[in-house]
């Protein structure tokens, strides 16, 4: 039992490390259709930032942690944006309209020189980071064996929560929000009201970006190394959970997130650690099988 | 006396000059050099059969196809090639064909939608214009904009053009799927409009009666080209508009 309450920990831990990176695939996918395939080297670029400028700032004699963090997570969610931002202008703006697959070849490619360009700027080995946050909690001990959760375990869930609030308020509440949910339905119609489509879809690149990117910053606290591959691994996890959920489904997306995480910890805890990314891409193949809306989403054939 | 006589048709100062628009879908030549001009104050309305190019035209104003040779001047200004999202800020507004309501937002948030355009001071005097013209509108304010009747998303559709305060309203067959009763309650509502808050409006309509009478100018497109034009009682006189348009019967 104990055993089990400190994998439901970890599990949700990485669940919603997942859940914010699967954010980006489904406002995407629901924005224009279409699954980013570098949204998971979205994601390691934001992991390099965080690092890089972690170093940096530590290096500048900056030694208050929470100022730190807060610095980091700007700079990270400004960088990775543009990255973002660019994968939309040169891998899919130009070839709106042109036939379905030839967006998904260009942001393939768009992926591996994501991944290339980060191996040859930053070396092919793991990067690591020196534990920042440390400490924890003990919430219980029996037996000699402790249920602890860790202070960055506490950081990571919190800071999802908040930012899952704030971003289903922008989407619900706000005139850019309505813009997207907008173009989502009917980019025509929106832009006959006076939308600019173009900066709406740009818009949406830029959020998910910046999910990611914090995505990558706790990645770097919790797991202490990265390397230029990461992106790809938890990009394919996080698409599947975006995929479980139901895609172009904001909460959704975060469910799935979360049971992905939990499947994964669970797996690797009680089978085996060697096949723990197979659960996930078993699991894609099971869904997309026998229940291709996902659990949240909507029908894919609608009533028009 | 409900149809509007010629003479008070207002002094001729175009808002809108198509010249010798070509639009094509793909080969197919849909628009083959439509010329029209509607004057500030006015109501225009246009007339043809099935596939004669009257929502191609409307949607070309938009740049939806864009149009192929010609130019459109709005207000004095070219906007043949500018974004469709500039040309709306422009104040045109349009009713399109089949309505295009966003089915999976709330009423309410279509008609924000529509009024993104205009300042938010407005917001609520505009709404509460657009509640009294549909009072059912308000009813099911926070209903899915899907789950309304037909009508009800006719309704919401003009009301969600109207919330963005168009200087120039495009209406493509408003009436289609109404209930009689209110069908006249559009056209009131229409010439409200225009008599009282001086909008110009475009209409585009299957029923030719009502749009005729109620226009101060009216062109007929046969074919993706202008064969006719004049004022609405002109037309309604001529002999082979009441053939073609009017069922012969009126
Ligand atoms: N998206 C499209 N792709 C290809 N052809 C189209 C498209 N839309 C319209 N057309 C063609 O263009 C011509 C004009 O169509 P349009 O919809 O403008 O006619 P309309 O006058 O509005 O007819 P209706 O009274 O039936 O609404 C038709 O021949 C139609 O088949
Ligand atoms: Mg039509």
């Amino acid at each position: 039992m104990e055993y089990f309450l400190q994998q439901l920990i970890n599990g949700l831990t990485l669940g919603s490390i997942y859940g914010l990176i699967a954010i980006g695939y489904t406002m995407v996918y629901g924005i224009i259709g279409m699954i980013n395939f570098a949204h998971g080297d979205i994601f390691m670029i934001g992991a390099f930032v965080s690092l890089i400028v972690f170093l940096i700032v530590i290096g500048l004699g900056v030694t208050w942690i929470p100022l730190v963090l807060l610095i980091v997570l700007l700079v990270a969610m400004l960088v990775t944006s543009a990255y973002g931002w660019t994968v939309e202008r040169l891998a899919y703006r130009p070839l709106r309209g042109s036939f379905r697959l030839a967006p998904l070849i260009t942001a393939i490619g768009m992926s591996i020189f994501l991944q290339n360009y980060v191996q040859i700027a930053q070396g092919a080995r793991v990067k690591s980071l020196p534990p920042v946050i440390t400490g924890g909690y003990t919430l219980m001990e029996v037996d000699g064996f402790t249920v602890q959760i860790s202070n960055i375990q506490i950081i990571i869930m919190i800071v999802t929560v908040v930012l899952m609030a704030i971003f289903a308020y922008i989407i619900a509440r706000t005139p850019l929000g309505r813009a997207q949910r907008a173009t989502e339905q009917d980019a025509v119609m929106a832009s006959l009201l006076g939308i600019n489509v173009d900066r709406t879809i740009s818009l949406t690149f830029v959020i998910g970006a910046a999910l990611a990117s914090v995505a990558g910053l706790m990645f770097v606290l919790y797991y202490g190394v990265i390397d230029f591959y990461i992106g790809f691994i938890a990009g394919i996890k996080a698409f599947t959970a975006a995929v479980l959920g139901g895609i172009g489904s904001l909460p959704g997306a975060m469910l799935g997130g979360l049971i992905i995480g939990l499947i994964e910890t669970f797996w690797s805890a009680y089978f085996s650690i060697e096949y723990k990314d197979v659960a996930a891409f078993s699991i894609l193949a099971i869904v997309l099988i026998f229940l291709p809306s996902g659990l949240l989403g909507k029908p894919s054939v609608e009533k028009v | 006396m409900s149809s509007t006589d010629a003479g008070k048709q207002p002094a001729g100062r175009p808002i809108l000059q198509v010249q010798g628009v070509d639009a094509f879908y793909g080969h197919i030549q849909a628009l083959h050099g439509v010329s029209l001009d509607v004057h500030y104050g006015e109501i225009v309305t246009m007339i043809g059969a099935n596939g004669a190019g009257k929502s191609t035209l409307m949607m070309t104003i938009f740049g939806h196809p864009r149009a192929r040779n010609g130019r459109i001047i709005f207000d004095g200004w070219d906007i043949t090639d500018e974004p469709t999202h500039h040309i709306a800020r422009r104040g045109i507004s349009l009713v399109p064909e089949g309505r295009r309501i966003f089915q999976r937002m709330t009423v309410l948030e279509n008609l924000q939608l529509g009024a993104e355009l205009a300042p938010d001071s407005h917001f609520d005097e505009d709404l509460a214009f657009v509640y009294s013209l549909f009072p059912v509108l308000q009813k099911r304010q926070n209903q899915r904009a899907g789950t309304l009747s037909g009508g009800e998303q006719q309704m919401l559709a003009i009301g969600r053009a109207l919330m963005g305060k168009p200087r120039f309203l495009m209406l493509d067959e408003p009436s289609l799927g109404l209930a009689p009763l209110l069908v006249q309650q559009v056209f009131d509502a229409l010439r409200q409009l225009n008599e009282e808050h001086n909008m110009t409006i475009f209409l585009v309509e299957q029923n030719a009666w009502h749009a005729l009478r109620l226009a101060h100018r009216a062109y007929v497109l046969v074919n993706g080209r202008v064969t006719m034009s004049g004022t609405g009682k002109e037309l309604l006189e001529k002999e082979e508009v009441r053939a073609a348009y009017l069922g012969g019967g009126h």
